[in-house]
């Protein structure tokens, strides 16, 4: 039964009041903790650090120099395989020409990280602007964007490069450090497309929110609008996009100089080293076997780094 | 006296999640006569949908589930039941109407089929009843050329005629309950009067019960006869209708009533509304769940949770769950027209709500990108 | 609908030609002339003069592309450098075997992913649902290149339990070696769809079954079957039709890199032999005409998906 009781005093109880609500947070340092979350995506960052680590280290800590050449002592089996054909002197054994498989490995890692990052950065820059211009300028020059990747955006990125590679391969900028700068170039010239394009997709979504309209009644340019409004909410799917962007990128170096299109000897490369050592696989398998397993480990690495940044930037999205 | 149709008891239903265990609905019981409608009225997060899902077992398993209670519909405990009797009286005893149509209704499949569905699983027909019946049923909601348009796919239809085929749906086995929740949030104003219209006709004609479950006390005053209000996942007040317009008898149901623009009020009267949020149902608190929003609280709201009983100065079966207007409460002879109650409380509610971190922003939220 | 496609098949014209135009000026921008590939045997001047005329390397570029193409569209893409053959016909001896490679491979992805995302789905973190992830991410991060050595060394070399060299060829006496042949170039080729058909199958289920229309049939009193095939599965599989465009782009490129390694005799591996040795009728032939099969394979799943997919067969 209800007594009669003095009215309630004046006491702050927010406790009270929807609790939940104080659980909001900072979304960057919200997704931050929920990539701390995922062991994978720690597990690839740790990965990738230390690969470039080691292509950072790479003069010291290989204990050959890859160009090297000992022919004499080529094919040597790394210290697990067939102790007949082992040199202690080479744990990881040496190649058909007798460089040091481990050295090669080693500095192979400063291409990749190269390849990886360098043309992601510069395929970001060029994208971003692009995009942002045919999104907010909309009109005309969208449209002239949008038919021009139409056209090419379904056709294999791998395709034209290996077309670009190959025709420019003798030129003066193919021969820089055995076609590193084509690469860097092609790649580039190749996938700004899909960067732009997620851009300016976001960028006509974002447009018509209030806080846009309310950027520009205040007067502000559509230079500020760009780089401080539109531009910090657009950065989640486009920083997924990149961290997908930069395994694929190694992961074309790779096939192409399989191919034997790619980075020239004896610059080496994993992909290099795939190549040569396919030709002697019934021999020994590791000059092919070891630069897989590399290949494989860092792509795995940017996977789970990629996945993780998804999962944590927008857990609604479920591919 | 007859059994009721509809004999709800003690119904607990919980979401496991993460953050913890949400206490969705909380210990509700109530009743549906055969024919009759029934309002169930209360903002966002309430626990009426949750209700009604309910009453048909619809809950996701995990990570929901209903943890206690009873169900009764047509004497048999709902709850009690396996999945093959769930299944038997879902679409053909009790059937649901959803609020979005646009997405509720399955996109690749013809309106036709759609509605046959239900026909030749419960009741048993072939194809050429099914259309015929599924046909008649268009008419019967008013969808014009029923014939032709039977074929059509949900996106060729309007909301208004996308919700007349979820009725159409709702009706085709001659349900003796049907549930609508939001049946009319998710159109337009013109259209929401024709569609509660149409359920008004239908109910009369078919003598289906209802309930009509909405945040809109306007959709219930015509519809219904009897009105149960929750709050926090609680029945907070039951009475017929036109008792709970004209004799309220709870201080929430007096802020909802309060915040209703009305064409008699003098134009300089404010619209005084409810401040504060709903409830945290993961840890309820002790007292009464409106108590933080209440400008009439006193320290018995914050220490203990009334029970649902009846008031004092009212019809007989009129039921709140309100300390302050039960036997020898303070509220008892209140004039809620004319007494706002305490307005330093309201003062000190309005800052409290101000302290709080505030919400993100729509800017701040990176919006969902595009498939990569 | 008409409309529709109609708009999709000239959208191939352009797109062709702008193909053909970059692989064109790429091809004529290649330092050196096409013809001193042999540095035993240097020509003379008169020669390259000589030859430069019969090929008609003299016009300018405009001309040259304008003729090229107006060769095209007759099939006739010149003649090899390297072969000495017409490169129609090296890249037809070489195309039904790529072509049964990749209809094998892209069938074996589809019989693996489908079945796999869609349980994958309904039994979430069940050992199914591991097994789906662990394929989506190795077919969609390791090369199948990388894979396909792994596989042949394992399978290949050391248990000799699958041979290899030689594409469909008998090996004497030993019966299914033929078949047996396929077995791992056609599986490692199917790794890579298989890894991102998977993907989207599963989260394409995943998003039908959190429909409301799902509910809504559930609701109707249907059994859990007719809900998810009926209703689910019917929705889920429209994205994945839409997939297969892109992955038939990924199976064509995958093919220079399988035939490769299995020294398979088709249109892929003669690619790479034509890339290496810089034979560019060949190069631009072939790059020409799997251009036209990528963007007529897109054609085809664009207009597959609008008759899908009844918001746009029937359009508003």
């Amino acid at each position: 039964m209800a007594t009669v009781t003095t009215p309630v005093g004046t006491q702050q109880r927010s406790a009270d009041l929807n609790v939940l609500r104080a659980k909001q947070r900072s979304l960057w340092v919200d997704a931050w903790n929920r990539l701390r979350r995922n062991k994978a995506a720690m597990v690839g960052l740790v990965i990738v650090a230390l690969a470039c680590l080691i292509a950072a280290t790479a003069q010291w800590i290989a204990p050959y120099d890859p160009f090297d050449q000992t022919p004499s002592n080529n094919l040597r089996e790394p210290i697990w395989g067939n102790q007949q054909y082992v040199d202690p002197a080479h744990p990881f054994g040496t190649d058909t020409l007798g460089r040091d498989i481990l050295s090669r490995l080693i500095y192979s890692s400063r291409i990749s990280i190269l390849i990886g990052f360098v043309p992601a950065g510069v395929v970001f820059l060029i994208g971003v602007t692009i995009g942002m211009i045919a999104g907010y300028a909309g009109g005309r020059t969208d449209n002239i964007l949008m038919r021009f990747t139409d056209a090419i955006y379904a056709f294999p990125d791998l395709l034209f490069l290996i077309i670009i590679m190959t025709s420019l391969r003798e030129t003066g900028i193919g021969q820089l450090v055995g076609g590193l700068l084509l690469m860097f170039l092609a790649i580039a010239v190749v996938n700004w497309i899909g960067v732009a394009r997620l851009t300016r997709g976001q960028v006509l979504s974002l447009k018509e929110r209030e806080f846009v309209e309310a950027a520009r009644a205040t007067g502000a340019t559509p230079a500020r609008i760009m780089t401080k409004h539109l531009f910090p909410n657009a950065l989640a799917p486009l920083i997924v996009q990149t961290a997908f962007a930069v395994p694929t990128y190694i992961l074309y170096e790779a096939g192409l100089s399989f191919l034997g299109v790619g980075i020239r000897p004896p610059i080496p490369t994993w992909g290099s080293m795939l190549n040569e050592g396919f030709l002697v696989f019934s021999t020994t398998p590791w000059p092919v076997l070891l630069p897989s397993f590399c290949i494989s480990i860092i792509m795995l690495a940017f996977t789970f780094i990629g996945d993780g940044l998804r999962d944590a930037l927008d857990p609604r999205m479920k591919l | 006296m007859a059994q009721n149709l509809l004999e709800v008891q003690d119904l607990y239903t919980q979401f496991f999640t993460r953050d913890g265990v949400v206490r969705a609905v909380d210990g509700v019981s109530f009743h549906v006569e055969a024919g009759e409608t029934l309002g169930i009225v209360g903002e966002s997060g309430c626990g009426k949908s949750v209700t009604a899902l309910s009453l048909m077992r619809l809950i996701p398993q995990p990570p929901g589930k209903i943890v206690k209670g009873s169900i009764m519909f047509d004497g048999a405990d709902v709850l009690k039941m396996d999945d093959d009797e769930v299944r038997g009286i879902r679409g053909n005893n009790i059937a649901m109407i959803f609020q979005d149509p646009m997405t509720s209704l399955n996109p690749v499949l013809t309106i036709s089929r759609q509605i046959s569905e239900a026909l030749e699983l419960h009741l048993k027909m072939d194809k050429s009843e099914a259309r015929k019946r599924t046909i008649e049923l268009l008419d019967l909601v008013g969808i014009p050329s029923a014939k032709k348009r039977a074929d059509d796919y949900p996106h060729q239809f309007s909301g208004g005629m996308r919700q007349r085929v979820m009725i159409a749906m709702a009706l085709s086995c001659n349900p003796k309950l049907i549930l609508a929740d939001e049946p009319t949030t998710a159109l337009d104003v013109t259209i929401q009067a024709q569609i509660l219209d149409l359920l008004k006709n239908l109910a009369r004609e078919f003598r289906t019960a209802f309930i009509l479950i909405t945040h809109d006390l306007g959709v219930v005053a015509g519809m219904t006869q009897r009105i149960h209000v929750m709050y926090g996942g609680k029945i907070v007040e039951k009475a017929d209708t036109a008792e709970l317009f004209a004799n309220p008898k709870m201080p929430y149901t007096w802020g909802l009533l309060r915040s209703i623009p009305r064409l008699d009020e003098k134009r300089k009267a404010k619209l005084v509304p409810i401040e504060g949020l709903p409830p945290d149902l993961i840890a309820p608190p002790p007292g009464c769940r409106f108590e933080p929003r209440c400008q009439y609280r006193r320290d018995i709201c914050h220490e203990k949770e009334p029970p649902l009983e009846h008031i004092p100065n009212s019809k007989p079966d009129h039921e709140a769950r309100c300390w302050g207007t039960q036997e020898g409460g303070w509220l008892v002879d209140t004039d809620w027209r004319k007494e706002i109650g305490d307005m330093a409380v309201l003062e000190v509610i309005k800052q409290e709500v101000a302290q709080l971190p505030p919400e993100p922003k729509p800017g701040d939220v990176p919006p969902p990108p595009a498939a990569i | 609908m008409g409309q529709y496609v109609i708009r999709r098949v000239l959208l191939l014209i352009p797109t062709l030609l702008l193909v053909a135009l970059i692989t064109f000026v790429l091809a004529l921008s290649a330092p050196g002339s096409p013809f001193d590939k042999n540095p035993d045997k240097p020509l003379s001047e008169e020669d390259q003069a000589r030859l430069n005329e019969i090929y008609g390397l003299n016009k300018p570029i405009y001309e040259q592309f304008a003729i090229y193409i107006a060769n095209a569209a007759k099939l006739d893409f010149g003649v090899s450098i390297v072969r000495h053959r017409p490169v129609v016909e090296i890249i037809g001896d070489g195309l039904p075997k790529s072509a049964q490679l990749g209809v094998q491979a892209m069938l074996v992805g589809l019989l693996i992913a489908l079945p796999l995302g869609i349980v994958s789905a309904l039994k979430q973190n069940s050992i199914i649902d591991y097994i789906s992830v662990g394929v989506a991410t190795i077919g969609t991060t390791i090369p199948s290149f990388v894979i396909g050595i792994l596989l042949i060394y394992i399978f290949g070399v050391s248990l000799h339990w699958l041979p290899f060299v030689g594409w469909g060829e008998s090996c004497g006496p030993i019966p299914s070696c033929e078949i047996r042949k396929m077995i791992l170039p056609t599986f490692i080729l199917a790794l890579a769809p298989a890894g991102y058909l998977t993907r989207i199958t599963r989260a394409s289920m995943l998003e039908a079954i959190r429909q409301d229309f799902v509910r809504t049939a559930r609701s109707k009193g249907l059994g859990e079957g007719a809900v998810i095939v009926g209703h689910a599965l019917r929705n889920a599989l429209i994205p994945v039709v839409t997939i297969i465009g892109p992955a038939t782009a990924g199976l064509i490129v995958g093919t220079f890199f399988i035939e490769y390694i299995f020294s398979i005799p088709g249109s892929g591996r003669e690619y790479i032999r034509a890339i290496n040795s810089r034979d560019y009728p060949v190069i631009m032939g072939t790059t020409l005409l799997y251009a036209f099969f990528i963007a007529g394979a897109n054609l085809l799943v664009d207009v597959a998906y609008g008759l899908v997919d009844p918001r746009i067969k029937v359009g508003k």
